[in-house]
């Protein structure tokens, strides 16, 4: 009998990824498609980011994935200057977190953005990134 | 109703570094509690032992250390909500004492942040927050914290200059605290000096000064029934009221980022319980793991409207002599934040302020003090009212 093949894509999330199965790999699949996605659910219409297989508003499992699209306006942003193991070489970097239509969602900001550029209300688009090693993320860019 | 008491307090010292195991750590706390409550180990019915497990070596520390101070055969059992771990240990103990299982319980919190090495502690840190959707970006609490200081100031007009203010306040007292690890003053001048220490930039706008210290160290709260506290204590300190509250641990989940959710709800619920207002709070503990938390405490907890924190602490309100003494034992900023104890160290100082046995840090004749320790960046929040007869 054939070896039942693993889903493990979501180890690829991220520079350092702690998880590698989860019910939502898909995610990992539309970030490579060029897609940042979260899911809706059918039932009761809640949406969720990040992406959820199971509802916790009615208890439904049936998602439908949704993109986050268009311009999201950043809440907050910190820049470090100390990282954990294994995030030594990036630093450094800027965390943030902005608001979408319907979600909020939290990433890093582009390094291709200077500190002047980045300020609180900025308007921001959320795009999938190519990693090193296979690995994949999203970041935010000025919009 | 019968109500169940605080009758006995207990800390080490917190240090870098603590010279011995974690069983001996806690032994430290719980001799003080004990001889504190005119006890022996035979009088505790129960023990709840609370540290965040991430720095433990031992697993299922509970039974070792129950056995170690004498509270076999006892029943004991181990909790954990990371820096709140030892006030939910205090919720947990309230409970079991009102619905008359235990008549006197040990809450014992402790943390030997120093079990595991600074390259492992690292790789913790790593792991301190959803690790599915948040520490692939490499995040940090410092970070965290940082979010909601840069929200604060873009919707407040809060400054870099009012956090340090936090933090010369905690200074103040940490050097009359002979259990902080931190006694050495710090003035706004050194956030002003690049070169200082205190200015170095950890994670904007949060600076090395703006940031509590780790530490090793133990603290321990004997609760009674009201029936017991009559026999053992002449001072006993009452519990008033519990409150405490949760939240989505990724912040795409939250809609607050200038304050904690968990520590208004947690207040709202502790001040009905108690039948209070944030007005008769005549002194207070909170969670100052970074200076913009104290800034949220006082907004959160009613100190202060939204956005007025820094009017307290520009007024210096929030001293020893003045409306709402705050963290006057040096808080975590001073004292260290060994994670499972710090609950437990909070809530002895309220209960040596109430009794009137502060010492240098005793604030003038308080009759209703106010415990917020906060577990994770607002993952949890426990909002704690004591009194006294």
């Amino acid at each position: 009998m054939a070896k039942q093949e693993i889903d493990d894509r979501f180890k690829k999330f991220g520079t350092v990824s702690f998880t590698s199965i989860s019910k939502v790999n898909d995610f990992i699949g539309y970030l490579e498609k060029g897609q940042v996605m979260g899911t809706k659910c059918k039932k009761c219409g809640m949406t969720f980011f990040p992406p959820r297989a199971d509802c916790s508003g009615c208890l439904s499992s049936d998602m439908d994935w949704m993109e986050v699209t268009g311009e999201g306006t950043l809440l907050t942003f910190s820049k470090l200057q100390y990282g954990p193991v294994g995030f030594e070489g990036e630093l450094p970097y800027t965390i943030a977190l902005a608001q979408f239509k319907d979600v909020k969602v939290f990433g890093r900001m582009s390094k291709e953005l200077s500190d002047a550029d980045v300020v609180v209300g900025m308007k921001v688009k959320a795009l999938p990134v190519q990693l090193a090693n296979g690995k994949i993320s999203y970041e935010f860019q000025k919009a | 109703m019968a109500r169940v008491a605080i009758i006995g307090v207990g800390q080490s010292k917190f240090v870098r570094g603590y010279p011995g195991s974690i069983r001996e750590l806690a032994f430290e706390a719980f001799r003080e509690a004990v001889q504190d409550a005119k006890m022996t180990s035979k009088d505790i019915d129960a023990s709840i032992i609370c540290s965040a497990p991430e720095y433990d070596k031992q697993r299922s520390p509970a039974g070792v250390i129950a056995e170690y101070l004498g509270l076999t055969p006892q029943p004991t059992f181990y909790l954990e909500t990371v820096c709140s771990s030892s006030s939910t240990g205090l919720k947990v103990a309230y409970s079991m004492v009102k619905a008359g299982l235990h008549d006197a319980i040990c809450v014992l919190g402790f943390q030997k942040m120093s079990e595991i090495t600074s390259a492992e502690s690292q790789e913790r840190m790593g792991r301190g927050a959803d690790i599915q959707w948040e520490s692939p970006f490499g995040t940090m609490m410092p970070a965290y914290y940082a979010l909601h200081a840069r929200a604060h100031m873009a919707k407040y007009g809060t400054t870099e200059e009012d956090l340090a203010l936090i933090r010369v306040k905690a200074a103040t007292y940490g050097q009359i605290n002979d259990r902080a690890v931190y006694q050495k003053p710090v003035t706004l001048e050194m956030f002003k000096n690049p070169q200082d220490n205190m200015a170095g930039p950890v994670a904007s706008p949060l600076r090395v000064g703006d940031c509590c210290a780790n530490a090793d160290g133990s603290s321990c709260i004997i609760v009674a029934s009201e029936e017991k506290a009559k026999v053992f204590s002449e001072k006993p300190v009452w519990i008033l009221g519990v409150g405490a509250a949760s939240t989505a641990v990724n912040m795409a989940g939250r809609d607050l980022f200038s304050g904690l959710t968990v520590a208004v709800e947690a207040s709202k619920t502790a001040y009905k319980m108690a039948g209070i207002s944030s007005r008769d709070v005549d002194v207070a503990e909170v969670h100052d793991c970074f200076t913009i938390a104290e800034m949220m405490a006082y907004e959160n907890l009613g100190f202060a409207k939204p956005g007025e924190g820094k009017d307290l602490i520009r007024a210096k309100e929030t001293y020893k002599e003045g409306s709402i003494p705050v963290n006057v034992d040096g808080g975590l900023l001073s004292k260290g934040h060994p994670i499972g104890a710090t609950g437990g160290s909070q809530l002895r100082t309220i209960v040596l302020q109430l009794r009137g046995e502060a010492g240098q840090m005793q604030v003038s004749n308080p009759e209703i003090g106010l415990v917020h320790n906060i577990g994770g960046v607002g993952l949890y929040g426990n909002v704690t009212i004591l009194g006294r007869d």
